[in-house]
């Protein structure tokens, strides 16, 4: 591999290097971080957080494959295997799955890619962050001092009656964040609006930042619902108000259905920037424009608007009506044609394209692959028949775990990759980076796809214990789970490496075309030294241009 | 909304991310709009309970809305429309530079808000002296609301202490933020150029006004023509 001279002579202007002022070296210390305004800082303090709520929701996960190893429940108390998936649950899902793309990356994106200076509200952006915290402190507490046990669902009247564990704290938790998440979602959808730099219209938009448009209004639409529910889960345990409780009048199914009309397009929040990541690198990495560019774009409108009306699949077996159930199922299949139109035209955008396998290409494949199989499960568990039978089972786990893990994770895993050099203007090393997304989707393989295999034959999900028979299974997917924590760990290793002794990356490593490549890496404070003029669609890439062009990624480690 | 950096366009009150003063009122604006949109959602789960319960027990409804006092609950809808008046007078007296009477009407807009809250406390405390508060100590003394009506009344009175504690609770973060504005108003940080703050927070309280219109019927009038 030609390594340190390709890497030299990929930076755009040399003399200057990391020397030229960027939003990383224009100001020092803590209180310079903390008090920041920059999107770009706030992107970073972001990452932090949201890597640490990954590791904490990791290491329950890792307790959970742990216990399931053996058919006995040998390793915890059922009380505490409870637990154990419930926090893992909240954390993954709220303080990891949701903020992770929108709050780093989308942070550190959305006004590059428009070409603006900042959000249009800089300091309710700082704020978001702080709220999250908070948010997770309350969390943090409830964990602390023993846990929930209601699953990540809450499901009333256990959660507001019986269950004997921290669920008001863990509850307000989530309420605050999703403040969080409705601050970035409502900055995003203004700067979208009322930010982008002259010559910059609608169609010249970064699929990214349709997908994060979408992504924002779901947000905006759905997080206030829950936020009202989680405060009537949290009056009702107080005060006992009957209001979700059959034994004084009140309707527990109504909590389900205030509960999915968010938290099934959350599902959509999760993924939606995943996706809009993937196009972005499969246009880079095929060097060419993405096949049916609007159709792409309107995909991710059209996702979030059904993603409101099929919240009622998942209460197919709770009483639903046959007629309701029925109009649930339809729609939630209609989902899967936007769905498979982004599948299908990235899959267009690679063919006769100049596909080169670099690290961020390697998820974004990966991506693809794991999506459709998380998608068609998908149009299968909205089908009644087979829902009534695999339900709250693996299966249905599986389904989930393949769209927010091997969707959302992979989808934020290429997009770091793939902005890192942006975002810190160095490279991390290309061997190792490669071996950490083969694991990841080896791994990820290896836990999930025998978990569809136990949901079929009926192992039920959050029990501690299960028949023996089941074993086998159970044992590749934990050694799955060990393989895709290798895989996870690699990265946090070499990206901090790679800050202190990876090498410059120049401005534009990829050869990419978007307009957040047309500004230094990392870029100054103001993004842009003077407001860009927008004249062309964001994926002008022609195939040939990849001959001239050498792996840029080639950068070792020591 | 204090700025960090001044920009070559040069109002003292433009932040560095926006080109102009034009495109950072929009901005505002837009971004209040998107606000009040997570309002109506966030009432919205409420509203949605009460049309669920409503269905489901519409004479326990009827009959627990007859001990809401419409008198109360009429004088405060009066109160409220006329302090979306001043409020908006405010914005008005912005756009003519009239810096002395922005502070009236703000102040006027404020006092009417209190006058509100005064009388839903009244009200409160009505509901509490009957027994009428959700909770352990919930005994309606009505025939109508005996038995299993009662677990149904209580749903209904959640319900109530909900949605109108969290409409008040609005009130009052709103007069905070009107307090915020008076001493800026007076020093003359508004005029017909830079009023976004004035006009956002007046979008703010108009939403809050409009969810009391809803909330009066629903909850007030309810029973008007039961029984």
């Amino acid at each position: 591999m030609n390594t340190t001279t390709t890497a030299e002579s990929l930076v755009a202007s040399p003399e200057t290097g990391h020397e030229r002022p960027n939003y990383l070296n224009a100001t020092y210390g803590l209180r310079s971080w903390l008090l920041t305004k920059d999107h770009k800082r706030i992107a970073i303090l972001y990452l932090i957080s949201v890597t640490a709520f990954f590791a904490l929701g990791s290491l329950f996960a890792f307790l959970i494959r742990l216990e399931l190893l053996t058919p006995e429940g040998d390793m915890f108390q059922p009380d505490t295997y409870n637990r154990l998936f419930t926090m893992h649950g909240i954390v993954m899902v709220f303080f990891f799955l949701i903020p992770a793309i929108p709050a780093v990356l989308g942070n550190f994106l959305v006004p590059l890619m428009i070409g603006a200076k900042d959000l249009a509200f800089p300091r309710i952006n700082l704020a978001s962050w702080y709220v999250y915290n908070l948010g997770g402190l309350f969390t943090l507490w409830s964990i602390v001092h023993g846990g929930v046990d209601t699953g990540w669902t809450f499901y009333t009247p256990y959660s507001t009656h019986y269950s004997n564990t921290y669920v008001i704290s863990a509850a307000l938790g989530i309420f605050i964040t999703g403040f969080s998440s409705i601050f970035t979602g409502l900055n995003f959808i203004v700067t979208i609006h009322r930010m982008r730099a002259p010559g910059m219209t609608w169609f010249r938009l970064p699929l990214f930042i349709w997908s994060h448009y979408a992504t924002s209004l779901i947000i905006v639409l759905g997080t206030p619902v829950v936020a009202i529910t989680l405060l009537m889960v949290a009056a009702e345990r107080v005060l006992h108000l009957g209001l979700f409780d059959p034994a004084l009048g009140g309707d527990p199914v109504l909590f389900q259905h205030l509960f999915w009309f968010y938290s099934h397009p959350a599902v959509y929040i999760m993924i939606l920037p995943a996706m809009g990541v993937i196009s972005e690198l499969v246009a880079a990495f095929a060097r060419k424009p993405v096949f049916g560019y609007k159709v792409v774009a309107f995909a991710s409108i059209a996702i979030a608007v059904l993603g409101f009306l099929v919240w009622g699949h998942h209460m197919f077996v709770a009483g639903e009506s046959a007629y309701a159930a029925t109009v649930f199922s339809v729609l939630s299949m209609l989902v899967a044609i936007p769905s498979a139109v982004k599948v299908f035209n990235w899959t267009a955008t690679l063919y006769q394209g100049s596909v080169s396998l670099q690290t961020p290409m390697l998820y974004a494949l990966g991506f693809i692959g794991l999506f459709t199989l998380g998608g068609l499960t998908g149009v299968m568990v909205a089908t009644l028949g087979i829902d009534v039978h695999v339900h709250d089972t693996y299966f249905i786990v599986a389904h989930f775990h393949y769209i927010m893990v091997g969707g959302t994770i992979m989808g934020y895993m290429g997009g770091l990759h793939y902005w890192w050099p942006k975002i810190s203007g160095k490279l991390y090393p290309a061997f190792l980076s490669r071996l950490a997304a083969l694991l990841i989707f080896c791994g990820f393989n290896l836990t999930f796809f025998p978990q569809f295999i136990l949901g079929y034959l009926g192992m039920p999900r959050r029990y501690w214990a299960y028949p023996p028979e089941f074993q086998v299974l159970n044992v590749l997917s934990t050694a799955g789970a060990s393989i895709l924590g290798v895989g996870y760990v690699l990265p946090l290793f070499y990206f901090i490496w790679s800050m202190r002794y990876g090498k410059n990356s120049g401005d534009n490593p990829w050869g990419a075309v978007g307009l957040e490549w047309d500004t230094p890496s990392p870029p100054p404070t103001e993004n842009f030294y003077t407001t860009p003029v927008v004249t062309h669609g964001p994926y002008e890439y022609t195939v040939k241009e990849v001959h001239d062009r050498t792996s840029p990624t080639e950068a070792r480690v020591g | 909304m204090a700025s960090t950096t001044i920009d070559t366009h040069h109002h003292p009150r433009l932040q560095h991310q926006f080109d102009s003063l034009e495109q950072q009122k929009e901005s505002s604006t837009l971004g209040m709009w998107m606000f009040l949109v997570t309002e109506i959602m966030f009432f919205g789960g409420l509203f949605t309970a009460y049309v669920v319960y409503r269905t489901k027990y519409p004479h326990v409804f009827a009959a627990a809305s007859h001990h809401l006092d419409v008198t109360l609950g009429g004088l405060n809808t009066a109160v409220l429309i006329g302090s979306s008046l001043t409020m908006a007078l405010s914005i008005w007296a912005a756009q003519v530079n009239k810096r002395k009477l922005i502070v009236i009407f703000l102040i006027a807009t404020m006092a009417l808000g209190t006058v509100f809250l005064g009388v839903k406390a009244k009200e409160y405390s009505d509901k509490f002296t009957h027994h009428l508060v959700p909770g352990a100590h919930f005994a309606p003394e009505d025939p109508h609301l005996q038995g299993v009506a009662q677990d149904q009344a209580q749903i209904f009175f959640s319900l109530y202490f909900m949605m109108t504690g969290l409409h008040a609770l609005h009130m009052i973060i709103g007069l905070g933020i009107l307090a915020a504005l008076i001493r800026p108003s007076w020093k003359g940080r508004f005029d017909a150029l830079y009023h976004t703050p004035l006009e956002c927070t007046g979008l703010y309280w108009h939403f809050v006004d409009i969810v009391w219109i809803f909330l009066f019927p629903l909850l007030y009038l309810l029973g008007a023509h039961a029984h």
